[in-house]
């Protein structure tokens, strides 16, 4: 009864991005019965992307990035409270603070926390930071402020370069070690990560690629750190780019199909358990969910990205309070962005599921293009660079599987589809930064995935 | 009042910079950054900015701890 489903207890574990919005979408839905938010952190719900630039700038306090509502969610609010355990029987989620709550039907949006330098003792010196919370900001953005000789930035992933990008704007001198052979190649391939690299020592970072960090240094106080080449860094502060692990260690026993690359969900965001078999009463959204895609042969998805945080809670939070024959599929085509060191870089699809790659239009010299992927013959992604208008045009091609290399037609070039030329995309594995974006097969029980971080 | 700008969405049109060049500004070319608490005096023209967008990119809201603890 539909009626039915606009009651009972929902509970969501999770208060960031994808849970305040698949609140308000419940509350729009037409829920009326209680609602509960959980919470690690203690901070209402803020966002997250411009910790990594207005708030290194200076431009914007960490605190000032608290989210705004599309309307009240009419929540109460459990914060700075982990959750710890799941009762998928008893319907009960176990907190940390002893407390249990029970549920008619559950999201989890937990998310992705920063992964930690390996060494608790080397992590715990003062002035070793890590970036994804707004007291990590804070903390980081105080000392950027306070004007440091150098700062190591570990890892060229998105966000590694974009601090990077801030502290270079800030006249600060950084050091950016990678294990890969250049910044962005995970997420972008070889072509544009030659243009990333271009970039950053143009703006005079000094780019060290190929070399590990082997040990940071410091008496209490970060002073710098060994790199696998033998050469040493000083610095005075040091940045743990390394990735995101996904918060999902504490439904370990809950029978569910989680583990590090997410939680198992069908394309309505469903979560299955770990015989593969689909539950209806627990739903994921956001960096926490791995899910079925068909634009990319139904493998499943993780995604780091603000866009699908969005568009994914809210199909959650309509498939919460609607029954079956109503129910909406999650087929958005994956979108993200950065801006560093003046360019504005935004992809559509998934970069990495590809073979080939062409510039369909602008040029690498003129730091304006895009960049379109292929894949057996069809587009599955394109990367704009100061091109952003043109995202859309391309998004459509993907989703009607376009032939690769794409038409004469967007093209403001008469010899638009030079020659492709192979992606290049790494395996995850040799790189520092994590990617951002992750196919993990088809299966949705398998829990297991292979890191080796250093 | 807080403002968040979907730039997933946003195409660089730089209608807000226009309308509140306070708030809003562009960063190189294409890339938007902005002013995520909008200041009182601003909020007309943020408001302003928002009903411009050509692609409804920002919202302007209350912070959930300003109406919902």
């Amino acid at each position: 009864m539909p009626g039915d489903l606009r009651e009972g207890r929902i509970v969501i574990i999770g208060a960031s991005l994808a849970g305040l919005r698949a609140a308000e979408t419940l509350r729009e839905e037409g829920f009326t019965g209680p609602l509960t938010m959980v919470g690690d952190e203690p901070h209402p719900p803020y966002d997250r992307p411009p910790l990594s630039k207005q708030v290194l700038l200076g431009k914007a306090s960490a605190s000032a990035t608290e989210l705004p509502t599309r309307r009240d969610p009419e929540a109460q609010w459990r914060l700075g409270v982990r959750a710890t355990g799941l009762d998928p029987v008893g319907k009960r989620v176990l907190l940390a603070d002893g407390d249990s709550l029970p549920y008619d039907r559950l999201l989890i949006a937990t998310g992705t926390r920063a992964r930690p330098w390996p060494n608790p003792e080397e992590a715990a010196l003062d002035g070793v930071f890590t970036l994804r919370t707004s007291d990590d900001a804070d903390g980081l953005a105080e000392r950027l402020a306070a004007g440091p000789r150098r700062v190591l930035v570990i890892g060229a992933g998105f966000t590694g370069s974009e601090i990077a990008s801030a502290c270079r704007e800030r006249g600060i001198e950084v050091t950016v070690a990678e294990r890969g052979p250049a910044p962005l190649v995970g997420a972008l391939g070889g072509t544009l990560a030659k243009l990333a690299a271009g970039l950053q020592r143009a703006h005079g970072v000094d780019l060290r690629c190929g070399v590990t960090v082997t040990a940071l240094h410091g008496n209490g106080r970060f002073t710098g750190a060994d790199l696998s080449d033998g050469s040493h860094i000083d610095a005075d502060v040091c940045v743990v780019a390394m990735g995101a692990v996904r918060n999902t260690e504490w439904l370990a026993d809950s029978g569910l199909a989680a583990g590090a690359r997410g939680v198992a969900c069908d394309a309505g965001c469903r979560a299955f358990n770990m015989y593969g078999i689909v539950t209806d009463d627990i739903f994921v959204a956001g960096d926490a969910a791995r899910f079925p895609h068909p634009l990319f042969e139904y493998q499943m998805l993780s995604l780091e990205h603000w866009g699908n945080a969005v568009a994914q809670a809210e199909v959650a939070a309509h498939n919460m309070v609607n029954p079956g024959p109503l129910r909406r599929p999650h087929l958005a085509v994956p979108v993200f962005w950065s801006s560093q060191f003046g360019l504005n870089i935004k992809s559509v699809g998934v970069p990495t599921f590809s073979d080939q790659v062409v510039i369909a239009q602008g040029s690498l010299d003129e730091r304006r293009l895009v960049m379109v992927y292929g894949y057996r013959g069809r587009v599955t992604a394109a990367v704009t660079v100061n091109m952003a208008k043109w995202l859309e045009y391309y998004e459509r091609l993907i989703e009607t599987a376009a032939p690769f290399p794409p038409a004469p037609g967007a093209a403001d070039r008469a010899t638009a589809a030079a020659v492709p030329v192979p992606s290049d995309v790494p395996d995850p594995k040799v790189l520092s930064h994590g990617p951002t974006v992750a196919l993990t097969g088809y299966l949705p029980d398998r829990r297991l995935t292979m890191v080796r971080p250093v | 009042m807080r403002i968040v700008v979907d730039l997933t969405r946003c195409q660089g049109y730089a209608q807000c910079v226009f309308l509140a060049p306070e708030v809003f500004e562009l960063h190189g070319e294409d890339a938007l950054l902005y002013d995520p608490a909008v200041p009182d005096d601003q909020l007309d023209r943020v408001r302003q900015a928002a009903a411009a967008c050509p692609v409804q990119a920002i919202l302007v809201g209350e912070e959930v701890s300003a109406g919902a603890r």
